[in-house]
């Protein structure tokens, strides 16, 4: 039998607010945090819209500190300071500590930045720090050096399912005895003129330019893609023993994980949603829970015309009649994507939903999309029951990936 | 010249690591007082270059040992 792996702290910095409290109260609020992008650039961009951190992550480190670090550095380290405190920073063998940060891209601002002052002043200006501000294991490396992990750094890459994978491999590392206390979460901070314009190209992103908060519009007949975001989500996963042991207030139940691929496309979601039901499936066995155990799911819900309608029939498919009795919500609409963070900060509202008995409400759905056959939570947030309660969190990605997890109430 | 140079330096130092500028003194180490490790002394050694228009060759950061040895050589080069 696997060792149970509980949620002892959370940590986030997103465009909503610069920690979790801050965010959570206006995700419950159903406030967007997505803003016209006040840069000259903008000009020839079809999307001038993104969530922008709420909270400059810079501001909330040392200046020798931040200068060393990407900005999806940056937010990561932000993030994890807020998530080890909340966990009262345990004592813990560092041998027995590990850390899992993922993210879809890395430090590619840094490394255009590097390249701008090569060409402006030569190659002997470029910063000892630019190979570890560009790396993508850098995040999960920085948060490692700060806890004093030593069991293991690992940076899952897989899209917009980073974050949510980070997660599974953090608490397999639990689960297979390697830790008995992870931080785990995921990060991406990657808005510049050359990334909009590459996702604008694939036709991926809102052009709801005149109306920025209505731009991210999961679910509804409206949409035209999704807005871009930053920032990071990190939460602290211990063996449920330890936790025990120390003490540890309990936020949630990490269930299990199903992690699956596609095989159909580069970028495209399977129509039929394939690869993404039977990672929900998986993750479902994976936790020893039942289809009807399920209340609520956070869905990956980006925004795009395809891709709701494409994980509506995975939910289907893999939960069957019991999908009438699901909130289904898509925190994006308020959030933006924030791609590698993605799935990390979706897991840190799943949990605080079960946590509060609340499903948060997605924003922006006036006219449900006749293709998806959801109970989709909009207006106000919705109560849930008491008891034992399980809930779903999904992540897909450029590249065909498909990760589910299942989290349970404390 | 010299207190220039170091007050110029001591602010560099407190920029890049995070150094108090009160701390960094002539006789000062680099490396075992002030804990500035070998990234962070190539960003002192481009950031003086900047400041006083020197050239600070690899083969003479090694011989830079303390804030003194520093001081001497800008304001020696510069």
């Amino acid at each position: 039998m696997a060792r149970q792996v509980v949620i002892t702290g959370l940590g986030m910095t997103t465009p909503v607010g610069g920690d979790v409290e801050t965010t959570w109260r206006a995700i419950l609020a159903g406030e967007p945090g997505i803003v016209c992008i006040d840069e000259p650039w903008t000009h020839d961009q079809p999307s001038k819209i993104a969530g922008i951190m709420a909270v400059d992550p810079a501001g909330c480190l040392e200046p020798h500190e931040a200068r060393k670090l990407d900005r999806s550095q940056q937010a990561a380290l932000v993030a994890a300071r807020e998530a080890w405190a909340d966990a009262g920073a345990p004592a813990i063998d560092p041998d027995r500590l590990g850390a899992v940060v993922a993210t879809g891209i890395g430090g590619l601002i840094s490394l255009i930045n590097s390249y701008d002052l090569l060409l402006e002043r030569g190659a002997s200006r470029i910063s000892p720090h630019m190979v570890t501000m560009i790396m993508p294991n850098g995040s999960a490396a920085q948060v490692g050096l700060e806890i004093g992990a030593r069991a293991g750094v690992h940076t899952p890459v897989s899209a917009c399912a980073s974050g949510a994978e980070a997660v599974s491999y953090a608490a397999r590392m639990i689960q297979e005895g390697r830790a008995d206390v992870v931080v785990a979460g995921g990060t991406e901070a990657v808005i510049h003129p050359v990334t909009m314009a590459g996702f604008a190209a694939m036709r991926a992103l809102s052009t709801r330019n005149d109306d920025p908060a209505a731009a991210s519009r999961p679910y509804d007949i409206d949409r035209d893609g999704f807005v871009m975001g930053e920032g990071a989500g990190i939460m602290v996963l211990e063996s449920a023993e330890f936790a025990a042991a120390r003490g540890a207030k309990i936020y949630g139940v990490y269930g299990g994980s199903g992690l699956t691929s596609d095989g159909h496309h580069i970028a495209q979601p399977d129509p039929k949603g394939r690869g993404a039901a039977r990672a929900i499936t998986e993750a479902l066995d994976d936790a020893g829970v039942s289809v009807s155990d399920i209340v609520h799911i956070n869905a990956h819900a980006t925004s795009t015309p395809q891709g709701d309608i494409a994980e509506s029939a995975a939910i289907v498919a893999a939960l069957g009649s019991h999908t009438d009795n699901v909130a289904v919500t898509g925190t994006k609409s308020m959030t933006g994507h924030l791609l590698g963070g993605a799935g990390a900060v979706e897991s840190i509202f799943t949990v605080l939903a079960l946590r509060d008995r609340l499903v948060p409400p997605t924003a922006n759905l006036h006219n449900l999309d006749p293709q998806i056959n959801l109970d989709i939570v909009a207006g106000a947030p919705r109560p849930l029951p008491a008891g034992d309660l399980a809930a779903l969190n999904n992540s897909f990605g450029f590249g065909g990936h498909d990760v589910a997890l299942v989290f349970r109430s404390a | 010249m010299s207190q220039q140079i170091l007050e110029g330096l001591a602010a560099i130092v407190n920029e890049v690591a995070g150094v108090p500028v009160a701390d960094v003194q002539l006789d000062k180490s680099f490396i075992d007082d002030l804990d500035i490790d070998s990234l962070s002394m190539v960003e002192v050694v481009i950031a003086a270059e900047d400041k006083w228009g020197v050239k600070i060759p690899d083969s003479e950061v090694k011989n830079l040992k303390t804030v003194g040895d520093a001081v001497t050589f800008i304001s020696a080069n510069s």
